[in-house]
């Protein structure tokens, strides 16, 4: 049922991770995730420059439905943040994977990144 | 064991996302929650509530065991079908459950919510054998609500056979045809009926209103709007040890004549003629919220004459903007602002009177 990228790399609290060429990841969450949470009416997300270790808390998105938390999947600088889910947060739901991203992160190890899910492993992850 | 309703296999074909309620699998939405409250503020919608109880009450003292069982008075229901709202309270006056009861034919019929089901029959079997009445929990029937500006006249499509009868139901009535029941009832703010029928009729019906336009909608949608039509729900704004007079439930106690002695009375009485001056006492307010993120829930809300709390909380699709029911401290004022503890960090909010949305419009100042 869900979509689940071949090229991502994911976490089991339910980001997914793309590296970039310039060297920074993007992040977002998953599918699946914005599945469970219904209709996105407002999302959260850390400053510009704010320096997270993996698992910190990385923001906040709110569906009708419930609050969830976002962690920042792996150690590392934010260098970007999704500016237009402040207007359009339903993107989340139409385009998880595209233009609904929440942030871009510089990893403080770009190895880091190598020990994170595959796409099957996420699958298997969330019984898909 | 989790229950399904006569209806399960029509959420399977409509799409519905289905998830655990009360022991029942029931359709959370069929797709988006939001575009499910907006067809039934401004069309038509409609939703499986047959995990509701109805239970038939017979005997010649019916009457009665309904004014010792409930707050409000069944003796206001001077028609066939008219129905009534009320609080059925324990010897300490915390809330059983909400319900209502409708006068028919034969005598009343009382609806009941799912998760409390099992509980209220408990509670009234011993008092309805006190007035020597009969209960017949009516497991047989699903119930389909339909709601919205146009639930009527789809309602009327589906089923031709019954307009004359849907025309002929004032506000908080209901009248059978043959098994099935129609009542001019709901919990959305928004004109409608509520439609119990024989378990087998059910599907059909459905597809009939699916036919004639009406959306299906999910148990999200029906949280958003019952919220925006500023109702109680059970478990949320009131259980067994909160009062109805913090609950914003006042209203449906009658307490004359003073010699009705309802279960629960001496405690509601002395908290009523104490409540006044006391800095403890709580009660319902709505709050709205424009800033960043969503009030929900247990959040703390703080004021200048002490703290309370959000007893539900949502993004209202309808005014795009957060809203909530709280219990504040008695003193708090409508117009009043407020904060509340959003995640750690304390935000703006204000104080309204309930409800926030009627008719698919704004209400409140």
């Amino acid at each position: 049922m869900s979509n689940i990228p071949s090229d991502l790399k994911y976490v089991a609290s339910h980001e997914w991770l793309r590296l970039e060429a310039d060297g920074s990841v993007t992040v977002g969450i998953t599918d699946h995730a914005q599945g469970l949470l219904g209709d996105v009416v407002y999302v959260e997300v850390p400053g510009v420059g704010a320096v997270l270790a993996a698992d910190d808390g990385a923001g906040v998105v709110e569906s009708v439905k419930s609050a969830s938390d976002v962690y920042a999947p792996i150690a590392g600088e934010i260098v970007a943040v999704n500016e237009t889910l402040a207007d359009t947060p339903d993107t989340v739901n139409s385009d998880p994977y595209g233009a609904g991203w929440f942030f871009k992160i510089k990893p403080a190890n770009a190895a880091d990144l190598e020990g994170l899910m595959s796409a099957a492993a996420y699958a298997e992850e969330i019984g898909a | 064991m989790s229950q399904r309703t006569p209806l399960f296999d029509a959420h399977l074909a409509a799409n519905g996302k289905i998830v655990d309620f009360a022991g029942w699998e029931m359709p959370i939405n069929y797709g988006s929650q939001i575009k499910e409250h907006e067809a039934v503020r401004t069309d038509a919608g409609m939703f499986d509530v047959s995990h509701m109880t109805a239970v038939d009450v017979r005997g010649e003292r019916a009457t009665e065991f309904f004014q010792k069982l409930i707050g409000n008075d069944v003796a206001k229901l001077g028609f066939e079908g008219k129905a009534l709202y009320s609080g059925m309270y324990n010897e300490a006056g915390g809330v059983i459950d909400d319900l209502i009861v409708y006068r028919t034919h034969k005598g009343y019929r009382v609806v009941v919510n799912a998760g409390t089901t099992d509980k209220d029959l408990a509670w009234m079997q011993p008092i309805a054998a006190q007035f020597h009445v009969e209960l017949m929990p009516r497991r047989d029937l699903a119930m389909i609500a339909v709601q919205g500006p146009n639930a009527i006249a789809k309602t009327k499509a589906a089923k031709p056979e019954v307009a004359a009868l849907i025309d002929s139901l004032q506000v908080f009535q209901g009248l059978p045809h043959g098994e099935w029941f129609f009542a001019r009832t709901g919990y959305t703010g928004e004109d409608g009926l509520e439609i119990s029928m024989p378990a087998a009729e059910a599907i059909p019906f459905w597809n009939k209103l699916l036919e004639a336009g009406v959306a299906p909608a999910g148990l999200g949608a029906r949280d958003t709007l019952r919220l925006e039509a500023g109702m109680n729900l059970y478990g949320n704004e009131m259980d067994d040890a909160v009062s109805p007079l913090a609950a914003g439930m006042g209203w449906t106690i009658v307490w004359e004549p003073a010699s009705r002695d309802f279960v629960g009375r001496k405690v509601l009485e002395k908290e009523k003629a104490e409540r006044a001056g006391s800095a403890s006492v709580l009660k319902q307010v709505g709050l709205v919220y424009e800033g960043k993120g969503v009030l929900r829930g247990h959040m703390k809300v703080v004021t200048t004459v002490g703290d309370g709390e959000i007893t539900s909380g949502t993004f209202s699709p309808t005014l795009q903007i957060s809203i909530a029911m709280a219990r504040v401290p008695l003193a708090v004022k409508v117009g009043d602002a407020v904060q509340v503890d959003i995640r750690g960090t304390l935000q703006p909010a204000r104080v309204v009177k309930i409800p926030f949305v009627r008719n698919g419009k704004k209400v409140f100042e």
